[in-house]
């Protein structure tokens, strides 16, 4: 038998305002422990919420980034469970009217488009930080308690690992374009949850689902969703039932692991919390958060393709980041040709902040500096070997390549004469090697070539050192 | 000198004559409460010590910088939190809880300048009318010591009676200011909801709870109304309408005020002297130029079922945070978190409030919400409604403020549904949100009555008028129990 | 009348975090019976057509500015609390 996917998403993404949802206290990621606390997030006797306007702007920019509608009325809810990291023993959410509703994210896998819809778009608070020691008790960060969320839901559209990891990665771009999250899953400021079933290749009815927690990266997303369906697969073939149920991915060993049953715990109990007052959104407002959406990851894709000649490719990847397509553009504006200088970023830059572990902010590259290089390539100044060079330079010291090209005197020798002259000496110093090429070993040109770059540190013009070698080889 | 008998006026021109010193005043009114509180009982704490320090610190303000409420002493209900005083809210839970800031009415009070003598007996989380529910003592009825003095703000109404404090804050979710007001024959309102900062106040039930004040007269009740009104940006439920000067709404004068009578809370239940004390006091109130008429609110009965459901709700929800975990008392034999929660939970709540939870947790439940919970919320709006439409016609509706007077020590009915009727005139009230007071009207066997006026949404003025006016035509508020006379 | 079971008692109280003697269950289970018949008197009431009342005054859009402030102090904060390491609250590791 075979077996359709069938996957949901939730993603959770903290909102970076200043302060808390419901305090004053900072929300900002990285403080000691219970140093961004307020009475609030304690919930002792006494304190109310009060909501941060900010929350309300950043919630409805996400939902309008990802075309959700936006709802006119909203009021918070109270969800009510029991944990040490929860001090209310309620988590104030979004239950009946949540700021925004459907929505869509459109998604490429293997050059298909197609859109995911979005069930709803909703606040609320972020739970403190529990931490288990292997002594038998756990110890209760409050810092988290209180940091705005969006907890973005999906239909059930998604029908592969694949897709679930494009749209995350879409979903991530266009949050990260609009600036109100900084959605890095290392930090914890982008979670997901997949709920994930399988049906019978041309049944109607959903299977049961199970629910696929702590998935910390896109990667263990793509392997969770993999391993579950594997595991589901076997016990359907094998005639036995799906419970539903909670399961971890377990980095470790790549399976995915059973952390409870669900069950008549999961009551939460909502009520609208009678401390806040309903929030009523005006066109004027809605208007005016829209005017602050900047071009999104979309948008600017049909831009690099349609404008700069860009194939679909580079400009898929070059607008995955707001950052590497803000350089991106920084640097073409500067004078580069579009096409190398997205070579260089997709390429070059791309390696070394992979293998450095870095973002592009942390580096000392700017567009003018990569633009500098791009030209001087262009004219012939510099060798793209050389070139290399100059770009580590750039990137670890910053600056303009004409200047560190001049310091380091690394202008490419074109000089015909000297060229020559270098020529001939090799072909002196190789003379086995001139026999070998004329025998029809082809090799020996690439190692006379070698020779004559190395002797010149690398400045020779490769293309004239070619060109003045065979002359040379012929007179012999 | 004894200052137990002085006007809030006589005060203020002693002291500003300096005849007397806030530090003799705060000693006078400490030594009250020595003598009188072995047998009220209506303080869980006081805190001497600091009283007399604020006391003669505020000697030292110059007196023209002083309001009408400057260096008088003050009670106030232990469900409402003060920094650095234990806050107990008559709990085990909170035995120790010594909270880190101050409510905003207690801001308030400290700007007025009053001096904060001590926390008030209430029953436990203000779950009760009686007062007996509090984990620590049983407050009695200054006017019959074998009498409860109501509750839940029974400490605070006990407190004022028997001369100890001329004022006092309350808390009010279904009655717990007027009840024990007219139990103990003091004044007390309950403000429109939003009216007073409800920051700092252990919630019970969120939706309903107010802060009011309890004290002698219509005059002072007005005027420490006017120091804890007004809108708070810590409480998103407080409201931005300008406060009037109450005082100024103190005339006498009520010719042509229009009263309405409801059918429904002169009807079964309510007992004969009530019932009677209310239509001396329309005659009155009619010899003051004041009209009324009978009207309907058609959906009382249907206010105390959707009561419970809402207050407890509420409450189940507002108490899960007492878990013994960030504060408040921890279960000394659990070994597991969840011991921690259910033995620290069990180990420090009394009967009625397990009781509330219990019943707030299942009317939540899944599978129970929409019979009950949002039933109750629906039943609420009509019974709004009834009180706007009379409001479309009438300037307040007048009641008893209390079926009975106060009960017996340990004789309060059993039987839940009998407990709750109790309630049936003051929790339309809070579902509604409009203020309401209870003044002195009577006796009845040697116990007070107590009259509720109850107002529109913000017209505090208009109550607080007419209830001037009617205790500026009677004596009541000028008796006084034998406990005053007691060495 | 009774329409609760001692089994559904105990199950509220589970939710509610209440361990329960068994003299208490007994009789919350009549309490909570009570109390269901009582609120009976809703069903009434036509309330098809009425609109849930949320909250006892008609506020919107009461926000703050985001701005920090009032921040708790650590140390003030443990003061209350049982057990606690390295500025951490302590509680037992959850076993199910």
């Amino acid at each position: 038998m075979n077996f359709e996917t069938i996957i949901g998403l939730e993603v959770h993404v903290e909102l970076k305002t200043n302060t808390k949802i419901f305090s004053s206290a900072p929300s900002h990621f990285g403080a000691e422990p219970n140093k961004n606390i307020h009475v609030t997030d304690l919930a002792y006797p006494g304190v109310m919420p009060v909501l941060n306007k900010s929350v309300v702007d950043f919630g409805m920019k996400a939902a309008m980034a990802l075309n959700c509608d936006i709802a006119d009325v909203m009021h918070f809810d109270r969800k009510h469970y029991f944990y040490p990291d929860n001090p209310k023993a309620y988590q104030i959410s979004q239950e009946d009217r949540p700021i925004g509703v459907g929505g869509w994210v459109e998604i490429e896998v293997d050059g298909k488009k197609k859109k995911i819809r979005l069930n709803r778009i909703h606040l609320e608070e972020d739970a403190g930080k529990l931490t288990h020691t292997e002594h038998g008790y756990s110890l209760v960060d409050l810092n988290r308690q209180g940091t705005p969320l969006i907890e973005i839901v999906s239909e059930a559209d998604i029908r592969s690992a694949d897709e679930a990891y494009a749209f995350l990665e879409k979903l991530k771009a266009i949050i990260e374009y609009t600036g109100v999250s900084d959605c890095r899953m290392e930090e914890g400021s982008l979670r997901c949850d997949a709920n994930i079933s399988l049906r019978p290749v041309g049944q109607k009815e959903f299977g049961t689902k199970t629910e696929l927690k702590n998935l910390n990266s896109f990667n263990f997303v793509r392997r969770g969703i993999i391993k579950e369906v594997e595991r589901q697969e076997k016990i359907l073939l094998s005639g036995g039932v799906i419970e539903q149920e909670t399961r971890r991915y377990d980095e470790s060993t790549g399976d995915t692991v059973l952390m409870r049953i669900k069950g008549s715990a999961d009551d939460y109990r909502f009520i609208n919390d009678p401390d806040l007052p309903e929030i009523h959104i005006d066109e004027d407002w809605k208007a005016r958060i829209r005017a602050e959406i900047p071009e999104l990851p979309d948008a600017r894709k049909d831009r690099y393709m349609n404008e700069l000649g860009l194939p679909a490719y580079d400009a898929m990847v070059l607008t995955l980041t707001k950052e590497m397509s803000d350089f991106y553009e920084a640097t073409v504006e500067a004078g580069a040709d579009p096409k190398l200088a997205s070579n260089w970023l997709m390429g070059e830059v791309s390696a070394y902040l992979n293998a450095e572990q870095k973002e592009l902010a942390e580096t000392k590259l700017t567009p003018e500096g990569l633009t500098s290089m791009i030209k001087l390539i262009e004219d012939g100044t510099i060798s793209s070997k050389i070139a290399k060079k100059v770009f580590k330079e750039l990137i670890e010291k910053g600056g303009i390549a004409d200047d560190i090209v001049k310091a380091k005197g690394l202008v490419q020798i074109s000089d015909e004469g000297t060229l020559r002259k270098m020529v001939a000496e090799t072909l002196e110093a190789n003379p086995q090697s001139i026999v070998d090429y004329k025998d029809g070993k082809g090799r020996a040109l690439g190692f006379l070539v070698g020779q004559i770059m190395k002797a010149s540190k690398g400045q020779a013009n490769p293309q004239l050192v070619n060109k003045i070698l065979l002359e040379e080889i012929e007179k012999h | 000198m004894t200052l137990l008998n002085k006007t809030t006026a006589e005060l203020q021109s002693l002291l500003h004559n300096k005849e007397i010193t806030i530090k003799e005043l705060t000693e006078e009114t400490f030594a009250r409460v020595a003598k009188t509180d072995d047998k009220v009982q209506a303080f869980i704490s006081t805190n001497e010590e600091k009283a007399l320090e604020r006391a003669e610190q505020l000697d030292n303000e110059p007196v023209e910088n002083r309001g009408p409420l400057f260096g008088l002493p003050v009670g106030i209900k232990d469900n409402i939190v003060t920094k650095g005083i234990t806050t107990t809210s008559a709990s085990r839970m909170l035995e120790d809880f010594i909270p880190v800031y101050d409510a905003t009415v207690v801001e308030k009070l400290n700007q007025a300048g009053m001096v904060s003598i001590g926390k008030l007996n209430l029953d436990e989380f203000a779950m009760g009318s009686t007062t007996e529910t509090s984990a620590f003592k049983t407050t009695c009825n200054p006017w019959n010591l074998d009498h409860v003095p109501g509750g839940s703000s029974g400490g605070s109404a006990a407190a004022v009676a028997a001369g100890e404090v001329p004022f006092a804050l309350g808390t009010d979710t279904g009655g717990s200011i007027r009840q024990p007001a007219a139990f103990c024959g003091v004044v007390g309102m309950k403000p429109t909801y939003g009216r007073v900062s409800r920051y700092g106040l252990i919630a019970l039930a969120s939706s309903l709870d107010q802060i009011g004040p309890i004290t002698r007269t219509v005059e002072d009740n007005a005027l420490l109304l006017q120091a804890i009104a007004g809108h708070d940006e810590k409480d998103s439920s407080s409201s931005s309408k300008e406060v009037p000067n109450y005082i100024e709404h103190l005339t006498g004068d009520i010719r042509g005020i229009k009263i309405g009578v409801p059918k429904e809370y002169m009807g079964v239940g309510v007992g004969e002297d009530a019932k009677n004390a209310v239509l001396e006091a329309l005659k009155v109130l009619e010899s003051l130029g004041a009209e009324w008429e009978e009207v309907s609110l058609p959906h009382t009965t249907y206010a105390l079922p959707a009561y419970y459901y809402i207050s407890s709700a509420e409450a189940s929800s507002n108490l899960s945070r007492y878990d013994g975990v960030h504060f408040g008392y921890r279960s000394e034999d659990a070994k597991s978190l969840d011991e921690i929660y259910r033995k620290s939970r069990a180990e420090s709540f009394g009967r009625d409030v397990k009781r509330r939870i219990l019943l707030g947790t299942y009317a939540l439940s899944a599978g129970h919400y929409e019979e009950y919970y949002k039933k109750a919320q629906k039943a609420r709006m009509l019974v709004a409604q009834d009180f706007a439409n009379v409001f479309s016609k009438y300037d307040v509706i007048i009641s008893s403020a209390a079926p009975t007077t106060a009960y017996k020590i340990d004789g309060e009915p059993d039987d839940i549904v009998t407990k709750y009727m109790g309630d049936i005139l003051t929790t339309p009230i809070n579902l509604a949100g409009v203020p309401a007071i209870s003044v002195p009207c009577g006796f009845s066997n040697g116990l007070p009555l107590g009259l509720q006026i109850i107002g529109n949404h913000f017209d505090e003025a208009t109550i607080y008028k007419v209830a001037h006016a009617y205790e500026q035509a009677t004596d009541f508020h000028k008796r006084t129990p034998a406990i005053w006379e007691e060495k | 009348m009774t329409k609760v079971t001692k089994e559904e008692l105990l199950a509220v109280a589970d939710r509610a975090m209440l361990a329960l003697t068994d003299e208490e269950a007994d009789l919350f289970t009549e309490d909570l019976a009570t109390f269901i018949g009582y609120a009976d008197k809703l069903n009434e009431l036509d309330l098809e057509n009425v609109v849930p009342m949320t909250h006892a005054l008609q506020q919107i859009n009461v926000m703050r500015e985001d701005v920090e402030r009032d921040v708790l102090d650590r140390d003030e904060m443990l003061r209350s609390v049982k057990e606690h390491q390295n500025g951490e609250i302590k509680v037992p590791t959850i076993l199910s």
